[in-house]
C-alpha cells in the first residue's frame, strides 16, 4: 500500500479506470496540456493521449452534455467541473437529462461529474460552494462526497464502473491535506456509510471535510463517548446505519458545510425524526453554513463556515442536555 | 432549392481539402443538386421516393388521429404536431446509416417511422399505454425508441444538440464510420446549448448533423423577434459548412443530409442545415395561432410537401390513391391495437429511475434508403 494524498487518489482512480477500460474518456477545461486547475488529471494526456483526455471549450452545458451523448452510445465520460461552482452552468443537462432518461426511456447514462467543492481558503462565493443539495433533490442521480484518500479512490472507481450518472463532489480542502494507506489498483468502495470513530453517548454525522472538522472536535471531548458517522455517499443515503447510530447513540449533530436550509443534514434530520424520534434523548442538532453566500475575507469565511469550537460547542450543551 | 452558402466560397470543393485548412470557412457544397440538374434524383430510386412520400403521409395520418383522440378525451396533457414539416423530418431520417442515432424535435414523427418505430408504439404511447414508446412516462412528443437508435429529446430546448455532439465524439474517438443528427427550430437557435454544442462541435470537428427547422414561429415568436441574422449564416462563424435548403421538398432534405454524412463520415466535420418550412398547426392543439397571417398560411399551404412529392410520383405513374389507403388502414389498425392496449399499473410509477443493470447502448434502426442496401 502506498501513502497517497487524497489529490494523489483521486488521479490514481481516473489512471486505473482508464488503464483498464478504454471507453473512460475525460472531459473538461485545461485537464489535458495543463493537468487540470488542480492537477488531478496531470499526465494523463502523456498516458493515454489526447482522443481520451479531451480539453474542451469553456461549455459546461456541452461537456456535460457530450458526455451523455457519449455515454449513450456505449463510453463511459469523465468530466470535470473546474470548481464545482461551475456544475451551475451544466445544471440543466444533468438535472433534466442525464438524471431522467433512464426513467422516462429506459436509456441508461453511465457518466461521473468530478466536482472540485468546498471552502476554506480565500475562493469566495464562486470558488467555495459545496452544491450537493441541488442534485440530491433531483431524481435520477447518485450524489458521493469522500472524505479519505482511500475512499477517494474506491468511489470514484465504483461511480465510473456505476450505470448512472454520478456527482463526484471532491473537497479542494482535502485535496493535499488529507493522506491515507490506498490500495494499489482496483477496487470499489460501496455506496454506505463508515463509522470513522465509535462511540455511543452521541453521533455525529458528517461527509466530506466536516468529517475532519468533527472529528478534531471530538478529541477535544474526551470525557464522552462520541461516535462520528461518515455519510460517504449521499445519493443513495444510507439510512440504515444512520438509525444504528441514532439507536445506538440516542442523541444526534448533523454537520454541513454547506449551507443550511434543505442541505443534506436536513434530510438526515427529517429521516430521523420519521423513523427514530422513540430512540432521541435530546434535540437533533444542526451544525452548517448560513445562508450566505461564502465570503472572501478569511475573518469572514471563518465566521461562516463550521469550525471545530461550533461543532464542540454543539456536542457540548446535546451532551448535557 | 435555395442552396446559400455562407459565405462565397469555391463551389465544388471537395471534403477533402476542407480537413486541410480547418479554420477556414467551408465551401457551400460538393455537387450540384438533384432537382437543380431538373434530372431524376441519382440517389434516389422509385421505390426511395415512394417510401419518402408514404412515410410522410403516415406521419401526418397518425398525427391527424392523434388529434381526433385528443379531441375525444383519450389523449391526456396537451398534443403537439409537425403538420407542414413533414418533409423535413422524413428527408432528414432517410438519409441516415442503421448505426446513425437521431434526435428528433416536437415536430419530427417522420424520423421515428423511418427509423422503425411502429405506428402502434406511437399511438400507444400518445394514450399513455406501457407498450409504447416510454413506458407512460413521457407525454405525446417527448418520447423516442433508442433500442433504434431514436433518442427522444427533453423539453429543455435545445438540449440534444450537446448529446448529438457527444455521440458524435464517441463515433469519430473510435473510428466508426457513423453520424449524428439533431433537429431544432428556430427558436432554439437562441439557447446558449446551441451555441455551446455548434462550437463545440467545430472544434472537435465530429461527424454531426444539425437539422434547423426554420418554420418561422417559436410559439407566438415570429422568427425576426428571435434573431436578426438568419442561423445558417452563424455557421460560418463557427468554422462549419451552412446549407440552406427547401424544407418542404423531402428529397432536397434527404439530398442536403446524404451529402453532410458523406462528409461528416470522411472526416470533414459537422453541417449545419436550414430547412425553410412552416408550422402549419398553432404551437400546440390548445393555440389557435391567430398571430398568424392567413396569407403566410395560405402560401405555404399551396407548397405542402405532401402535394409535392404526391405530384412527383403521380408524373412517374405511381399508384398513391393505394398508398394513402394503405396508410389509413395501418393506422386503423393501429389505433384499434394500441386502444386495447391495458393502462399502466400505479405501482410502477417509482419504479426504474436508476439503471440497476448493464447500461446497454443505443440500438440501430431501420435504414430504408436503397443506398444503403
Ligand atoms: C429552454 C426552453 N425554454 C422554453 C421552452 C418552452 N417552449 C417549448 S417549445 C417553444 C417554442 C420552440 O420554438 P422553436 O424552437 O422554433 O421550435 P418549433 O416549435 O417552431 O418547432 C418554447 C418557447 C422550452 N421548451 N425550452
Amino acid at each position: 500500500m502506498a501513502q497517497l494524498s487524497y489529490l494523489e487518489a483521486i488521479s490514481d482512480a481516473l489512471r486505473v479506470a482508464m488503464g483498464e477500460d478504454e471507453r473512460v474518456i475525460l472531459l473538461g477545461e485545461d485537464i489535458g496540456v495543463h493537468g487540470g486547475a488542480f492537477k488531478v488529471t496531470d499526465g494523463l494526456l502523456a498516458e493515454f493521449g489526447a482522443d481520451r483526455v479531451i480539453d474542451t471549450p469553456i461549455c459546461e452545458e456541452a461537456i456535460v452534455g457530450g458526455a451523455v451523448g457519449a455515454a449513450i452510445v456505449g463510453m463511459r465520460p469523465v468530466c470535470e467541473m473546474q470548481f464545482a461552482d461551475f456544475v451551475a452552468c451544466a445544471f440543466d443537462q444533468i438535472v433534466n437529462v442525464a438524471g431522467k432518461l433512464h426513467y422516462r426511456l429506459g436509456v441508461a447514462v453511465p457518466i461521473v461529474v468530478r466536482l472540485p467543492s468546498g471552502g476554506g481558503f480565500s475562493g469566495g462565493p464562486y470558488h467555495s460552494q459545496n452544491p450537493e443539495a441541488w442534485f440530491l433533490h433531483s431524481p435520477g442521480l447518485k450524489v458521493l462526497a469522500p472524505s479519505s484518500a482511500e475512499d477517494a479512490k474506491g468511489l470514484l472507481l465504483a461511480a465510473i464502473a456505476d450505470p448512472n450518472p454520478v456527482l463526484f463532489l471532491e473537497h479542494k480542502n482535502l485535496y493535499r491535506r488529507v493522506r491515507g494507506e490506498v490500495a494499489e489498483g482496483s477496487y470499489e468502495t460501496p455506496f454506505t456509510a463508515r463509522t470513522v470513530r465509535d462511540g455511543d453517548d452521541l453521533v455525529v454525522i458528517a461527509y466530506g471535510a466536516m468529517v475532519h472538522t468533527a472529528l478534531e472536535a471530538i478529541e477535544q471531548l474526551p470525557d464522552a463517548s462520541i461516535r462520528l458517522l461518515d455519510l460517504r455517499s449521499l445519493a443513495p443515503l444510507d439510512e440504515d446505519a444512520i438509525l444504528a447510530a441514532v439507536r445506538d447513540c440516542s442523541k444526534v449533530v448533523v454537520v454541513d458545510e454547506a449551507n443550511y436550509t434543505c442541505a443534506m443534514g436536513a434530510q438526515v434530520s427529517s429521516v430521523i425524526a420519521e423513523r427514530a424520534f422513540e430512540w432521541l434523548e435530546g434535540p437533533i442538532v444542526r451544525v452548517a453554513a448560513p445562508d450566505v453566500p461564502i465570503p472572501f475575507a478569511p475573518a469572514l469565511e471563518s465566521a461562516v463556515l463550521p469550525s471545530v469550537e461550533r461543532i464542540r460547542a454543539a456536542c457540548d450543551e446535546l451532551l448535557a442536555y | 432549392m435555395r442552396v446559400a452558402s455562407n459565405q462565397a466560397a469555391p463551389p465544388n470543393q471537395p471534403a477533402e481539402s476542407l480537413s486541410k485548412d480547418r479554420r477556414r470557412s467551408p465551401a457551400a457544397r460538393s455537387e450540384p443538386l438533384a432537382a437543380e440538374r431538373g434530372a431524376e434524383p441519382p440517389y434516389l430510386d422509385r421505390d426511395d421516393r415512394v417510401a419518402l412520400f408514404r412515410f410522410m403521409v403516415l406521419h401526418r395520418a397518425i398525427e391527424e388521429r392523434g388529434v381526433s383522440l385528443y379531441k375525444q378525451g383519450k389523449v391526456p396533457g396537451s398534443f403537439y404536431d409537425g403538420r407542414g414539416q413533414e418533409a423535413t423530418c422524413v428527408g432528414a431520417a432517410f438519409a441516415l446509416g442503421p448505426a446513425d442515432p437521431v434526435c428528433p424535435l416536437i415536430r419530427d414523427l417522420g424520423a421515428h417511422l423511418v427509423k422503425g418505430t411502429s405506428p402502434r408504439a406511437v399511438l400507444a404511447h400518445y394514450l399513455g399505454r406501457p407498450g409504447g414508446v416510454s413506458a407512460a412516462r413521457e407525454g405525446n412528443v417527448h418520447f423516442g425508441d433508442a433500442t433504434l437508435g431514436v433518442l427522444g429529446m427533453v423539453s429543455m430546448l435545445p438540449d440534444m444538440m450537446p448529446v448529438a455532439v457527444g455521440m458524435a465524439m464517441a463515433f469519430k474517438l473510435r473510428r466508426e464510420a457513423r453520424c449524428s443528427l439533431a433537429l431544432f427550430g428556430d427558436g432554439a437557435t437562441s439557447v446558449g446549448d446551441w451555441h455551446e454544442a455548434m462550437n463545440f462541435a467545430a472544434v472537435q470537428r465530429v461527424p454531426a448533423i444539425f437539422v434547423l427547422e426554420h418554420n418561422g414561429y417559436a410559439y407566438s415568436t415570429p422568427s425576426s423577434r428571435q434573431f436578426v441574422v438568419d442561423p445558417v449564416e452563424r455557421a460560418a462563424a463557427y468554422g462549419m459548412l451552412g446549407v440552406s435548403v427547401d424544407g418542404n421538398d423531402v428529397e432536397a432534405v434527404f439530398d442536403v443530409v446524404r451529402q453532410a454524412r458523406e462528409r461528416a463520415l470522411a472526416g470533414g466535420g459537422p453541417t449545419l442545415i436550414a430547412a425553410h418550412t412552416m408550422r402549419m398547426h398553432g404551437h400546440g392543439l390548445h393555440d389557435d395561432a391567430s398571430y398568424v397571417p392567413a396569407e403566410q398560411l395560405a402560401e405555404w399551404a399551396a407548397r405542402d410537401p405532401i402535394a409535392l412529392q404526391r405530384a412527383r410520383l403521380v408524373a412517374l405513374g405511381v399508384d398513391v390513391e393505394t398508398i394513402s389507403a394503405s396508410v389509413t388502414a395501418e393506422v386503423d389498425q393501429a389505433t384499434t391495437e394500441a386502444l386495447a392496449m391495458p393502462l399502466p399499473d400505479p405501482a410502477t410509477a417509482t419504479t426504474g429511475v436508476f439503471c440497476d443493470g448493464e447500461a446497454i447502448p443505443m440500438g440501430l434502426g431501420l435504414a430504408p434508403w436503397s443506398g444503403f442496401r
